[in-house]
């Protein structure tokens, strides 16, 4: 197996928009990144596309080519990774396994979502497809409904609160607030967190994720190629995807994902590093609830104890593990496509020191966990300095 | 009928286009006395985690328990 770097990042910024359809603002992520990597359509390989629903959300299928091709790659592997909301974390992973595999030098990885030409109901409706639609979902369930489950359950097994939820969402909106391609760029309080409007007991609206359009491109090489094309190329240390059951009521135990953990497990072993190295983390903060659990399954505290330590201030841009500088799905936005690339770029810009206002300290060992549905697949990247 | 604990649950306040005019309603998942775990809706008063729930009926395959 190679080493394999990313030579460049592009992203559209996450928001409404709604002038733009899926394609222009997937080409723009592309375009951004073949300018950031100096790399021409022409160079590119093979293409993967990371798209939840755009058949359903515009409309639209054989989404690869139909994205590729206005981006002027021509005639090469043109291939849509379908995996919940980490459809582009697993089209990444494919991306990294056909270069570390020697297959192809050159891959470009985009991740597209638009969402906001439905209404909120329908988008619901959707999403719910990534669920077990014959058992939970026909009884009412919503995403938000199976994470509040979770949160039940987490709750009563370990005396997490109504605070801890709600300080993740104050921590995510301030590091949002300093992203200038953030969706919600608005600080909130506490108070104002946990009065927030009723989606499904114990989740308020603040404890969710928004609905976002947005698209986040990436392009990898094989390490010994990237300086013929950047300066400040970034490492895949570590990767790996996992699995579980669709429906929540097939799990053992609801307040743990085992997917997270077996894929963190894998990525840290081909790291070489432990949990207790990472120094700043990309989460999948679909809700509140599960940035606390994954902090808790990719073993930066012991199982239980996610709450206190996100309430305590130790995932802040100033605590001793910055979690979700960008501001997260929560304030950043969450396109679901494109969740799991932009992870990428944003640990990227830590690593690079392009960051801004919300850059911190120590960068230079990033981790992004990227999760599909209430846990059926998870893609875990570990991304350091080449 | 099917009998069992609530193994977790919550009340739906926004709900999917198809399920809009009947919130709020609750939602549960149920550890069955004969094993396994159902997903449920629940009828009649609000329930909690481990509160003794017996099937009632089934709409369109969807199970509904109550206390």
């Amino acid at each position: 197996m190679r080493p394999v770097a990313i030579i460049g990042i592009g992203k559209t910024p996450f928001g409404a928009f709604p002038n733009r359809d899926l394609r222009s603002l997937a080409v723009e992520a592309g375009e951004k990144a073949l300018h950031n990597a100096n790399v021409r359509p022409d160079q590119i390989e093979s293409f993967y596309l990371g798209n939840f629903a755009g058949p359903s959300f515009a409309g639209q299928n054989h989404l690869a080519p139909y994205v590729s091709t206005a981006l002027g790659i021509e005639g090469v592997p043109s291939t849509r990774i379908e995996a919940a909301c980490a459809s582009s974390g697993s089209a990444f992973f494919h991306g990294w396994a056909e270069v570390a595999a020697g297959i192809n030098d050159i891959v470009m990885v985009v991740g597209v979502e638009k969402m906001t030409s439905q209404s909120t109901a329908r988008v619901s409706e959707i999403l719910a497809e990534a669920g077990d639609c014959a058992g939970e979902m026909k009884a009412g369930n919503t995403f938000a409904s199976l994470f509040a489950m979770i949160a039940r359950r987490h709750m009563y097994d370990y005396g997490t609160k109504k605070e801890h939820l709600a300080a993740v969402a104050v921590k995510n909106h301030a590091n949002g607030a300093l992203n200038p391609d953030a969706h919600m760029r608005k600080p909130i309080t506490l108070e104002q967190a946990m009065k927030g409007k009723p989606i499904a007991d114990p989740l308020n609206i603040y404890d969710c994720s928004l609905i976002s359009d947005g698209a986040a491109a990436v392009i990898l090489a094989p390490l010994e190629r990237a300086h013929e094309f950047t300066q400040k190329p970034i490492r895949v240390l570590g990767i790996s995807q996992a699995s579980d059951y669709v429906a929540l009521d097939q799990k053992e135990d609801i307040t743990t994902f085992p997917a997270v953990r077996r894929a963190a497990q894998k990525a840290y072993q081909m790291a070489g590093v432990a949990a207790q190295d990472i120094e700043f983390a990309e989460i999948h903060d679909c809700f509140t609830i599960a940035e606390i659990i994954a902090i808790e399954d990719l073993g930066f505290v012991k199982k239980g104890e996610g709450g206190p330590f996100s309430f305590e201030g130790n995932t802040a841009r100033t605590g001793k593990l910055p979690v979700n500088t960008s501001g997260g799905l929560k304030s950043k936005g969450h396109p679901v496509g494109a969740t799991g690339v932009a992870q990428l770029c944003d640990l990227a810009l830590q690593i690079r020191c392009e960051a801004g206002e919300r850059q911190i300290p120590r960068h230079s060992l990033g981790l992004a966990q990227n999760l599909g549905g209430s846990g059926a697949t998870c893609v875990v990247s570990i991304l350091g300095a080449a | 009928m099917r009998a069992g604990t609530v193994y977790t649950e919550t009340v739906i306040y926004s709900a999917p286009e198809a399920f809009a005019a009947e919130a709020p309603y609750q939602t549960a998942i149920v550890s069955l006395e004969e094993g396994g775990r159902v997903t449920v809706r629940i009828e009649g008063d609000r329930v909690t985690i481990g509160d003794k729930v017996t099937e009632t009926e089934s709409h369109d395959g969807v199970p509904f328990f109550r206390k």
